[in-house]
């Protein structure tokens, strides 16, 4: 739910990394903290576990700049990966404007994107929103891994709408703000719809 | 979109923000802040060089979630308002309408019982505005029956400014 306030022209867009467990969520998020401007992004929240595991949400502003006179400010959300989190996973996509989801390239890793996938498709749907419609990029992750699966493989598992593919090492910074790119353009895209 | 967007007007803006700084003088708070529940600040008064404010508008909509999904799981629909003591400040929240929360945090100048007092008259006219707000939204087709939308001619240009390309 875009909040757009004409007073301070402003447009605050919020977009959440979703997927399976160490899939790097949390890791391309820390990557735009570290690459982005510091005048331009905000403080780095991350609620975790004492072994760095995402217990309930990390948090990212950024200032991206100007569109139109309004600035333009997107939150970051990731949600906690882990199945059994199920409950939080839902509350952080309430309001959302786009998803990037992020799958884990390893082959052993599969079933859990494809599950992971299944489970963002049931919490969008309770929070009001269609999978097949809402500004959605997928992004393959951990690309540099040895038992990485092959694109095409993991296109035919994981794509379903021709949404943008975009292949990543969120560590090094591959692809991270390629991800977030094409994640903005379709989010303002709606809005021109809107 | 599958739910209305929140489009706030200069004139609701004002009158938001204008409910706000008689709060926070009439409660003797430090700071109040309006976020609605998906977490983004909608109006503040106070001493607000302090705060990262944006963390925590984030953080209060995070904890009102997950109260929320409490209070649902033992069978109530919401628990309308969260107070947290701290040794010096505390910090009380309540939700005003179907979207915002209000959080004011105060220390020893005042007490938990002004603070309630006067976040239950500001909550009424609070809620009266985001109905107003919800109502136009709902009988004008979007922004565009009111004016031109400033988005409906972005151009791919626009967006790859926007990440220094």
């Amino acid at each position: 739910m875009t909040f757009i306030n004409y007073a301070s022209r402003e447009i605050n867009c919020k977009i959440v990394y979703y997927g399976p467990g160490l899939c790097g969520k949390t890791t391309n998020i820390q990557w735009i903290h570290e690459q982005a401007n510091p005048e331009k992004r905000g403080k780095l929240v991350s609620l975790a576990t004492e072994t760095d595991r995402t217990l309930f949400f990390d948090f990212l502003p950024l200032d991206m700049g100007t569109v139109k006179g309004f600035k333009v400010r997107f939150h970051l959300y990731t949600v906690p990966g882990q199945v059994f989190y199920d409950a939080s996973r839902k509350l952080i996509l309430r309001g959302c404007d786009g998803v990037i989801y992020v799958a884990d390239s390893q082959r052993a890793r599969m079933e859990a994107n494809i599950e992971s996938i299944a489970n963002l498709a049931t919490n969008l749907k309770e929070n009001g929103f269609d999978i097949r419609t809402i500004p959605y990029v997928l992004q393959l992750n951990k690309r540099d891994m040895p038992s990485a699966a092959t694109v095409d493989e993991m296109e035919r598992l994981l794509r379903f709408r021709n949404e943008p593919m975009i292949e990543a090492v969120a560590n090094k910074g591959t692809g991270v703000i390629e991800t977030l790119k094409a994640a903005a353009r379709q989010i303002l895209l709606e809005l021109q719809k809107s | 979109m599958a739910k209305l967007d929140l489009v706030m007007f200069e004139e609701e803006y004002k009158l938001l923000q204008e409910i706000i700084g008689r709060l926070q003088k009439d409660a003797q708070a430090k700071v109040v802040f309006l976020v609605d529940k998906n977490g983004q600040q909608i109006a503040a008064s106070g001493d607000l060089k302090s705060i990262d404010a944006t963390s925590l508008a984030s953080l209060t909509a995070g904890n009102v979630a997950a109260t929320d999904g409490l209070a649902k799981l033992i069978g109530e629909k919401e628990f309308s308002l969260l107070f947290h003591e701290g040794e010096k400040d505390n910090l009380h929240i309540s939700i005003v309408g179907k979207r915002g929360i209000l959080v004011v945090l105060f220390d020893q100048n005042s007490s938990l019982a002004l603070v309630r007092l006067r976040v239950k008259k500001a909550s009424k006219e609070l809620q009266d505005i985001f109905d107003q707000v919800e109502n136009r939204a709902q009988t004008e087709t979007g922004v565009g029956a009111r004016f031109e939308s400033p988005f409906s001619e972005i151009t791919d240009e626009d967006i790859d400014k926007l990440f220094g390309d």
